[in-house]
């Protein structure tokens, strides 16, 4: 993990390094201002009433000097180590990005929409604190301790074998409550998830809620876990407030045992004031660093998790990859599949489709039926090569898919989706998305051919409108049909709907399909729909039937061979028939 | 940042709502309100505060120590010709317990804190839930869902950091403060005036920081909600990306955003990694200040200065800076946990769905005399009990029988969805409403159960206005079923038995069977016990569909609205979905709203909706005969065959 992530520190590496050696000039310069503080007392006031004024104008413009040089390495570590930070939040924010973009459908689908978005944004964030905390005390930490445990032994060896027995009691007691708290702060977080996601479900789904009133369901079910929070939390929190009193106690005893022997010593002739002074700023230089210490381990607990979710995004290998010489044309619309088998999970024993082998000629007009869960979403998927097959092989224009560059094969092979969406921004920069140099006029054209113009024209601000995020501005037939423009806007070989007009209203769809056959006679088109005359004028009809291919024919040889056929439409025209 | 508003609600044409503007802060009502929580551990709180104070006082006991010891002790010690360290023992071991004291009393006021943030969190969370489900559907509506959640996240997070951390430490500090700041007086005058007048150029200076680094952190939290929010909707969209080779476009416009989040988070972490530096720098440079003061007067003999006095008196004044620094530190945490707080407080204020219905839904059954009357038993009858103003009680049956009386409704005033509706539904017959998306035909299913209410009109249900009947009883005589389905979190199982929450494993499976689900649901990897995700990811939306379906029949109510219901379903599997629910729904009321004229035409009376207002209605026979609109829908279809 830890590797993975290094490797996006990338052009970070100088403030990465020099944050810490700037850090430690700091602790230098820290360890060495109670040196000469001591000095100071101890010279500069001799015996109480001996003032030696010049001493301490010396000292004291050597400590201001040593502060404000201080000051200075500290501004520009903590300048560096931001810097640092988030610089690296950027680059693994880029990184995953860029790969989630490189990513087939079958990668997508593996990782979950939102756990892609939390991936990208929470856990970032927390790689980036603790990352700047790493840079800052990681080496401050143990710098400080090694410096002031030097020191301390310069002023009195003896003395400082007592905190020298300390510090393991100290570390034991630590590493003893951080591994008693850990897992169950994992737990604790586990359970956040899931009362966000009871939260989230409430939110999205409180018509449900509210019509079925189940208020108070849902109530119990967010109080429940709120309890478990609340006692895991509180278990946790509290197992980590032994930290500070130990911390105490050990400083106290400290202090108290080194005052005790120092007054020996004192009284003795061994030792001075000023040194029993800076003997206890170091006790406190040290124990604060193991605090420090203590801390870091958790946020790096803490931040483990995180890290370890963004290495699994970065270290996914995207399934799809062009050829090493791939084809950047695509001769017509012709396609062929030839004895194709197709897993989601790659396993032969639950295909979704099975031996499917048909072809279909450049301009042909092909319709697809089938029942819910008959595979031909998956079915038309595999022609603009956003699955691999698991077995056999589609060709388009002639070739296997797998021989093309992506991006020529997808931009030949349109494709609108059953969930499709439009970003936000106006429907200009949504149609551009099918050709970014699009002049308005071809923008208008495809709008007329997909029946989206005449609704366009009467938003307030036309081509211009704002779309809002999800689209959620636009009602369902009209999304459908920009979609339709949009798609139409890549001027495709073979365009295919999947359920794309569902929501649009019976005549237009019409409309658009005879404007399909009129405009674009040349482009192959695939029509999957519900209603059997969105496709009966079709050249050719798929029946699709549990993955595999029923019958393919025209309207009329379905009407008269195929029971599948047959039930969907007079499930379809039941009324007209009662009718006459 | 990214244009972002509410989401409308569905299917109204009208422009989103504004968001409510934020009343402006106001700190004071805020943690006036919080201070109500803490009353709840009045008790314990007082005791973390004595303890906080015993803690602070061994702090500042243990730094006037050196100076005690220095001059009381070791100074005497050096002249005396008897070295009796009897009298430091006695003062080590008096210092020993009291320091041992503070450290229990640290671990107290820890200890307690714990129970006391951790309690107030769960009971601000619980309280915040439980209000969210009373807000009427138009909140939801009109708020994203994003910023709801960050409340329950982000705000409700801050909030126990604040109690748990900030607001002990910035307690002990400013006990901490007074303290050193009395031992200060006593010790020294002069020394003491110079500290302070130090202290305010700190205070100054942090200040000017502070202010710097607040603002590049709300350009740093603007430019993330920007980059954030650019991310959800391309990996929302991520699909749509891939197929329209969008990925190069989408990768540049990330990493121009991302290039200005992290500038602005670069220079945000810089102030605030800088202050704590700065502060205790200037601590540095205050101190060789007061050693040169502390020569200076005792040269001066302004004021008799010991040796003594000088050493804790610059230990005292780094104690008297420190807390200060600590202070300003959490002084940024505490403003943003009473930012969250008053987020939460402003969802808790949020005005609840206003029921002031009394008509409630009983069983019934009827007595020897045929009387209607309510009853303890469950015997699937049910009546309407409608208490009067003079106290009596009359009973009407529930039979389904609905009734919109001129109806008007606009989701905003002045903007009209609906316009004088009248529709009349018999018992046991089935509506159907048809038209164009934004007709309003979802609209009036969201009066019916009063998701909103109308502005002008009526609505009868049994004879009954609904404003009088509770809107819980109302809404369980309604069985819904919607065109975006919601699925939970949950076994196929307990979604299906959502409906009606003591349906047994056998009445579930009825009611998959009647929806056309029971096969699919046999074929899932654990079948009924497959545990689907929220947006019922693995499922495809033709059976999400069927489940929501089963999930409405087998809570078997009177009136039943399918928006949409079988929108995703092919045609075939709908036509047996439809006679099993016609077979459930037989003498009770339907309204369906579909898209599909062939899921319509067997209705008994079919409304085409057009701008808000029924144009037409009738049979389907009727109708068509009519020629008119429905005609023109219909015949659409069949225009090229």
């Amino acid at each position: 993990m830890i590797k993975t992530l290094a490797k996006c520190i990338r052009e970070y590496k100088f403030p990465s390094i020099i944050t810490p050696i700037l850090i430690i000039a700091e602790v230098i310069m820290e360890v060495l201002i109670p040196y000469y503080m001591a000095d100071l007392i101890d010279k500069g006031f001799q015996n109480g009433n001996n003032v030696d004024m010049d001493y301490i104008w010396k000292i004291g413009l050597v400590l201001v000097v040593l502060a404000l040089v201080s000051l200075t390495f500290a501004a520009l570590a903590g300048r560096f180590a931001a810097i640092a930070s988030a610089g690296l939040a950027k680059n693994l924010r880029h990184d995953m990005f860029h790969k989630i973009q490189d990513f087939s459908f079958s990668n997508i689908d593996k990782f979950s929409t939102s756990s892609l978005v939390t991936r990208m944004t929470t856990d970032v964030t927390n790689i980036q604190n603790s990352y700047q905390m790493i840079l800052r005390m990681a080496f401050r930490a143990p710098c400080t301790m090694i410096f002031a445990m030097v020191m301390s032994f310069r002023v009195n060896a003896s003395l400082s074998w007592i905190f020298v027995i300390f510090l393991p009691v100290i570390a034991v007691a630590l590493f003893i409550i951080m591994k008693k708290a850990h897992p169950i702060f994992r737990r604790v977080f586990k359970k956040y998830d899931k009362l966000n996601n009871v939260v989230q479900e409430n939110l999205h789904g409180i018509r449900v809620v509210k019509s079925f009133v189940r208020e108070d369901y849902e109530n119990k079910k967010f109080r429940n876990i709120s309890k478990e929070i609340y006692e895991d939390f509180s278990k946790a929190e509290k197992t980590v407030a032994f930290n500070m009193p130990v911390m105490q106690l050990c400083v106290y005893a400290c202090i108290l045992l080194i005052s005790w022997f120092a007054a020996k010593f004192i009284v003795f002739g061994d030792m001075t004031t000023g040194e029993l002074t800076s003997m206890f700023t170091y006790i406190m230089q040290i124990l604060m660093s193991l605090m420090f210490v203590a801390v870091i381990m958790i946020m790096v607990i803490m931040s483990k998790a995180s890290g370890d979710r963004i290495a699994e995004v970065l270290n996914e290998v995207p399934d799809l990859a062009n050829s090493d010489d791939p084809c950047k044309e695509v001769e017509d619309g012709s396609i062929r599949f030839d004895n194709v088998n197709f897993s989601y999970a790659k396993d032969k024993n639950k295909l979704c489709l099975k031996d499917i082998n048909l072809s279909i000629k450049s301009g042909e007009t092909i319709g697809i039926i089938g029942g819910t869960g008959s595979s031909k979403s998956t079915f038309v998927q595999l022609i603009p090569r956003l699955y691999d097959t698991t077995e056999g092989t589609v060709y388009v224009g002639g070739r296997d898919v797998k021989e093309y560059d992506l991006e020529t094969l997808r931009d030949n092979v349109a494709m609108v989706l059953q969930k499709n969406v439009l970003f936000s921004g106006t429907i200009k920069e949504n149609l551009r998305w099918g050709n970014e140099n699009a002049s308005d006029e071809e923008l208008v054209k495809a709008c007329q051919l997909a029946c989206a113009d005449d609704f366009i024209r009467r938003m307030p601000d036309q081509y211009d409108t704002y779309i809002e995020q999800g689209g959620t501005n636009v009602s369902g037939g009209q999304r459908q049909r920009l979609c339709i423009a949009r798609a139409l806007l890549k001027s495709p070989k073979i365009l295919i709907l999947d359920d794309s007009t569902s929501a649009v209203d019976t005549k237009t769809d019409a409309l658009i399909r005879k404007a399909f056959l009129e405009q674009i006679p040349d482009t192959t088109k695939i029509i999957i729909a519900q209603r059997i005359f969105s496709v009966q004028d079709a050249d050719k009809i798929i029946v699709l039937d549990g993955g595999t291919v029923n019958q393919i024919g025209t309207h009329e040889e379905l009407l008269q061979s195929n029971e599948i056929y047959q039930e969907v439409y007079y499930s379809q025209q039941k009324g007209s028939a009662d009718h006459g | 940042m990214a244009k972002k508003s509410g989401t409308i609600p569905k299917n109204s044409t009208a422009a989103p709502p504004k968001m409510p503007a934020r009343p402006k802060g106001n700190p004071v009502k805020t943690i006036k309100r919080l201070m109500k929580y803490i009353g709840a551990y009045k008790g314990r709180f007082v005791i973390v505060l004595f303890c906080i104070l015993f803690s602070a006082g061994a702090g500042v006991v243990s730094s006037l120590f050196i100076q005690i010891l220095i001059d009381n002790y070791i100074t005497p010690l050096l002249v005396a010709d008897n070295k009796d360290f009897s009298g430091l023992l006695t003062l080590t071991i008096t210092m020993a317990v009291i320091l041992v004291l503070g450290a229990l009393a640290t671990f107290l006021y820890n200890w307690l804190m714990v129970g006391i943030s951790q309690g107030i969190q769960k009971k601000i969370r619980d309280e915040m839930f439980e209000h969210m489900q009373t807000l009427p559907v138009k909140y939801f509506d009109t708020h994203t869902h994003g910023d709801i959640m960050s409340r329950y996240t982000n705000d409700t997070d801050t909030l126990r950091q604040m109690l748990s951390m900030s607001i002990p430490q910035m307690f002990s500090s400013v006990m901490t403060i007074i303290a050193v700041f009395f031992a200060m007086i006593t010790l020294n005058f002069f020394l003491t005036l110079f500290v302070l007048l130090f202290v305010v150029v700190i205070m100054f200076i942090t200040k000017t920081i502070a202010g710097k680094s607040a603002v590049y952190f709300i350009k740093q939290q603007k430019e993330l909600g920007s980059v954030n929010g650019f991310i959800e909707e391309m990996i929302n969209g991520q699909k749509v990306i891939k197929v329209f080779c969008h990925e190069e476009k989408a990768k540049e416009e990330f990493d121009r955003k991302n290039e200005e989040l992290c500038k602005s988070a670069t220079n945000a972490h810089t102030f605030a990694n800088i202050l704590m530096p700065i502060m205790n720098n200037l601590g540095n440079i205050q101190y060789v200040l007061i050693a040169i003061v502390g020569a200076l007067l005792s040269i001066s003999g302004i004021s008799a200065v010991s040796l003594g006095t000088v050493v804790s008196f610059l230990t005292l004044s780094k104690n008297f800076t420190r807390p200060i620094g600590e202070i300003s530190n959490q002084l940024n945490s505490v403003i943003m946990a009473l930012a969250g707080a008053e987020r939460i407080f402003n969802l808790m204020d949020e005005e609840s769905e206003q029921d002031n219905g009394y008509v409630t839904l009983v069983n019934a059954k009827y007595d020897s005399s045929d009387k209607l009357i309510e009853t303890e038993e469950r015997t699937e009858m049910w009546a309407w009990k409608h208490p009067h103003g003079d106290g009596s009680v009359t009973y009407t049956k529930l039979c389904g029988e609905v009734v919109l009386d001129g109806v008007d409704f606009g989701y905003e005033p002045d903007k009209l969805v609906l316009h004088d509706i009248e529709l009349y539904a018999k018992p046991g017959q089935k509506v159907a409403f048809v038209g164009a998306t934004g007709a309003g035909k979802t609209t009036i299913t969201n009066l019916i159960n009063r998701f909103y209410d109308i502005d002008d009109g009526k609505i009868r249900y049994d004879g009954i206005n609904i404003n009088k009947i509770k809107k819980t009883d109302l809404r369980r005589s309604l069985g819904i079923v919607l065109q975006d389905v919601h699925l939970f979190t949950g076994t196929v199982m307990e979604n299906i038995r959502y409906g009606k929450l003591d349906a047994t494993d056998e009445e579930c499976m009825a009611a998959a069977q009647l929806a056309n689900a029971h096969d699919f649901i046999t074929r899932l990897p654990d079948g009924y016990n497959t545990v689907i995700t929220g947006d019922g990811g693995q499922l495809s939306q033709g059976q999400c569909q069927l489940i929501s379906i089963a999930r409405a029949a087998v809570a078997d109510p009177p009136v039943m609205i399918m928006d949409e219901a079988t929108s995703s379903i092919d045609t075939r599997t709908e036509a047996l979905v439809q006679k099993g629910m016609d077979g459930l729904m037989y003498g009770r009321t339907v309204f369906v709203i579909a898209h599909r004229l062939s899921t319509v035409q067997n209705s008994d009376v079919i409304m085409v909706l057009e701008l808000g207002k029924i144009i037409e209605r009738g049979t389907h026979e009727q109708l068509i005969e009519r020629k008119g609109k429905y005609y023109q829908l219909y015949t659409g279809a069949f225009e090229l065959s």
